[in-house]
């Protein structure tokens, strides 16, 4: 009886592809889409941070430093923005500049070189006091590239600037009396001689330090995240939103299909409203839902999270408007596609949740691979969630994220022509 | 100029031949009923009207215009077979959502909405969400939303599907009140005494095609003939000699059941039957003469029962 039971469900299971798809195909393109994210697209486990730095200090000391941090494979730093090819050099940045292109988002961080580090780099013997810190200016939606340098910059500090060490070192033990002779001076002397000399051929060492203690002071400051009471929460607020709308607007446009099945549409279609008028209803149903949706989520977000809302209302409307628009035609492209409820909801849930995941929806898009980056702009939710980051993460004016508004209209656009397509495939067979 | 009139009308799915060269009018005021087992092309003919199926040859023209033509369908109020209703929208705002769809406004729409809650007899439940309505009241309101414009021509499909007679008696009702305002009619039903109840004329359709068009008594003259059916059932099937020799005689052999149009002498055919049962062995368990119906009439020409 039981084993009856077994074989009636597999039969069935078998049977019906939408659950087949569901239980297999899913969580195979899961891994696979997560696979690359996180490994299949490089060598190193970790992946690269891109770095402005920003030489104020011009020394010998802080140019040794910044060639031992360039040396370094996890990172990618650059100190003038690119040029085009054939274009005049760009002049490098200064800290305004990093400043700015972290806040919009170009890089996670940008390292600046205070003036006087060369003179004084170490913390090392003579106490912190008087020792001027490396500026660190990040964007917090990454997390990690922050901790990433801070732990390198000690790192490449014993490699690249051993020599420093030691004559720290051999200062500190004189002021506390000790009596070196004049061959023991000597040999300190060629030791860091051999030191500053090694220093630049062992900055490519994998091993070294990790950066406790931090000989050398790294300030962190965080740029997109000042003045946020939960900098997470509204990160997290905002992709999921994103994801909630597309699951929102792929279910809601089902009720075409419910209107096929039971008829409605036989008798919709033979009166006067045409297919097109029919699906243009339905869009700005689905948006206007959306709206309030994504609306009613942030209002909440406010309230017991601390999600500033009211402080960006303008591009907050802006980008909820364009990315609701573009999500509801998403869906209907989806339920014209699909023949049944159950059909709809297998498909939905593979693509939104594959979209999602590339789109940045579940991890921040700069944590992935290079590569990975540039395909995951051709998932359209990727340019929400860059137009809100834009409105709320960056603390940007309302006109940068107009790009990515009118990259969103375009999307939808694109969509709704699908859906229309598709849907008089069906409208007059 | 009839209401409609379908020419050479043919549609395939793939290899399926849905409709095989149909032709058809409907006159102006006249109740058409259209019989046909399921797969006909009963179906495929109503949405050809609707403008649902592209045809692919034939032509439907809807009062003298191709049905085609900008605004030709206009004429047109279509009630499916299914309750094609929003279930959480009241009785009033289902007709209101429909009569829009037809094009209606202000006080045109409003009048259409309150004579279309009384037509279905649901005033007094105008705003009550109908997804608790009976079966026999999503039916009624199901044909109102059909024609809050008072269309001329109007296409009605199995509209008394799963009702119960009362509702039924209702929407025959509605139906009688259509066609005393002059609307064309096109009935499709399984149900042979409402075709006979309710129709001027009836077109039995089979295989995509249109076998026989007439009034009742038209068809049942041309088919079994005007004079009683001979219906005898046997207590075991029929052998095969038996029924042989007995269709030799016109008799429509199933199994236990004879049938036999006796034209104008009954005695005579009832009187031979009864030798031939004899002479090959068949016990008759029962014997009586009915007068024909289009159940007999449908018989005849399809060799099916309407149901199968």
């Amino acid at each position: 009886m039981i084993g009856t039971v077994v074989r009636s469900a597999w039969i069935a299971l078998r049977r019906d592809r939408a659950a087949v798809a569901l239980s297999f195909v899913v969580p195979i393109v899961f891994f696979s889409i997560f696979a690359l994210m996180f490994g299949g697209g490089q060598k190193s486990g970790v992946p690269r941070v891109d770095l402005i730095v920003v030489d104020e200090d011009g020394s010998e000391i802080s140019r040794r430093l910044l060639a031992a941090l360039a040396a370094e494979p996890a990172l990618r730093p650059r100190a003038a923005p690119r040029a085009r090819p054939g274009a005049p050099p760009a002049p490098l940045y200064d800290r305004a500049a990093a400043e700015a292109a972290v806040r919009a988002g170009e890089v996670p961080l940008a390292l600046v070189v205070p003036r006087g580090f060369g003179d004084r780099p170490l913390t090392f013997a003579r106490g912190a006091e008087g020792t001027p810190s490396l500026l660190l200016l990040a964007d917090r939606a990454d997390p990690i590239a922050p901790q990433v340098v801070q732990g390198l910059v000690q790192k490449v500090s014993f490699s690249a600037l051993g020599d420093l060490f030691l004559a720290g070192g051999l200062e500190a033990l004189d002021s506390w009396g000790a009596e070196f002779t004049g061959a023991q001076r000597e040999r300190f002397d060629q030791m860091v001689a051999f030191l500053r000399e090694q220093g630049g051929l062992r900055a490519r060492s994998q091993e070294g330090a990790d950066g406790a203690g931090m000989p050398i002071p790294v300030e962190v400051r965080d740029l997109t995240g000042e003045g946020k009471k939960s900098p997470l929460v509204t990160f997290y607020a905002l992709g999921l939103g994103v994801m909630f709308l597309l699951f929102s607007a792929a279910g809601a446009g089902g009720a075409l299909i419910e209107e096929r099945e039971s008829g409605t549409l036989d008798r919709l279609l033979s009166t006067r409203l045409t297919m097109g008028r029919l699906l243009t209803g339905k869009l700005l149903f689905l948006t206007s839902m959306g709206l309030a949706q994504i609306t009613v989520m942030f209002v909440w977000g406010q309230l017991v999270f601390g999600v500033d809302l009211v402080g960006h209302l303008p591009g907050f409307l802006l980008m909820a408007t364009t990315t609701a628009l573009a999500a509801s035609a998403f869906g209907l492209v989806l339920a014209a596609v699909c023949r049944t409820r159950k059909q709809l909801v297998a498909v939905s849930n593979l693509v939104i949740l594959s979209i999602s995941a590339l789109g940045g929806s579940m991890f921040p898009r700069f944590l992935m691979p290079e590569a990975i980056q540039k395909v995951s702009l051709a998932a359209f939710n990727s340019w929400a969630l860059e137009g809100f980051l834009d409105v709320f993460w960056r603390e940007e004016a309302f006109h940068a994220a107009l790009p990515e508004a009118a990259v969103l209209v375009l999307w939808a656009a694109v969509f709704f022509a699908l859906a229309l397509k598709i849907a008089r495939g069906w409208e007059r067979v | 100029m009839p209401a409609v009139e379908i020419r050479s009308l043919a549609k395939s799915f793939g290899a399926l031949r849905a409709l095989d060269g149909v032709d058809l009018e409907l006159a102006r005021g006249e109740v058409l009923g259209l019989l046909g087992p399921n797969g006909a092309g009963k179906s495929t003919l109503v949405r050809s009207l609707i403008g649902r199926v592209r045809p692919d040859r034939g032509t439907i023209r809807l009062f003298g215009r191709d049905a085609d033509a900008p605004g030709a369908r206009d004429v047109i109020g279509y009630v499916p077979q299914e309750i094609a209703l929003y279930p959480h929208l009241t009785p009033r705002e289902n007709l209101a959502a429909f009569g829009r769809f037809q094009g209606l406004e202000g006080d045109a729409l409003a009048l259409a909405v309150e004579r279309g809650l009384a037509f279905a007899s649901l005033a007094d439940r105008a705003h009550e969400p109908i997804e608790s309505f009976s079966g026999g009241m999503k039916r009624r309101l199901n044909l109102a939303a059909g024609i809050p414009h008072a269309p001329r021509l109007v296409l009605l499909d199995e509209p008394t599907v799963g009702v119960d007679p009362q509702s039924r008696e209702r929407i025959y009702g509605m139906i009688g009140e259509l066609r005393a305002g002059g609307a064309a009619i096109l009935y499709t039903t399984h149900y042979m005494e409402e075709a006979e109840r309710l129709c001027d004329r009836v077109a039995v359709i089979d295989h995509g095609r249109v076998i026989a068009v007439g009034t009742r008594d038209e068809l049942v003259r041309s088919t079994v003939g005007g004079g009683k059916e001979l219906i005898l059932d046997a207590v075991e099937a029929f052998p095969a000699e038996a029924a042989t020799a007995l269709a030799a005689e016109g008799a429509l052999v199933e199994r236990r059941r004879l049938r036999l149009a006796t034209a104008a002498a009954p005695a005579s055919a009832v009187a031979r039957v009864l030798a031939l049962c004899e002479r090959h062995g068949v016990a008759v368990a029962d014997l009586h003469l009915e007068s024909p119906t289009l159940q007999s009439v449908f018989l005849h020409l399809t060799g099916r029962e309407l149901r199968e």
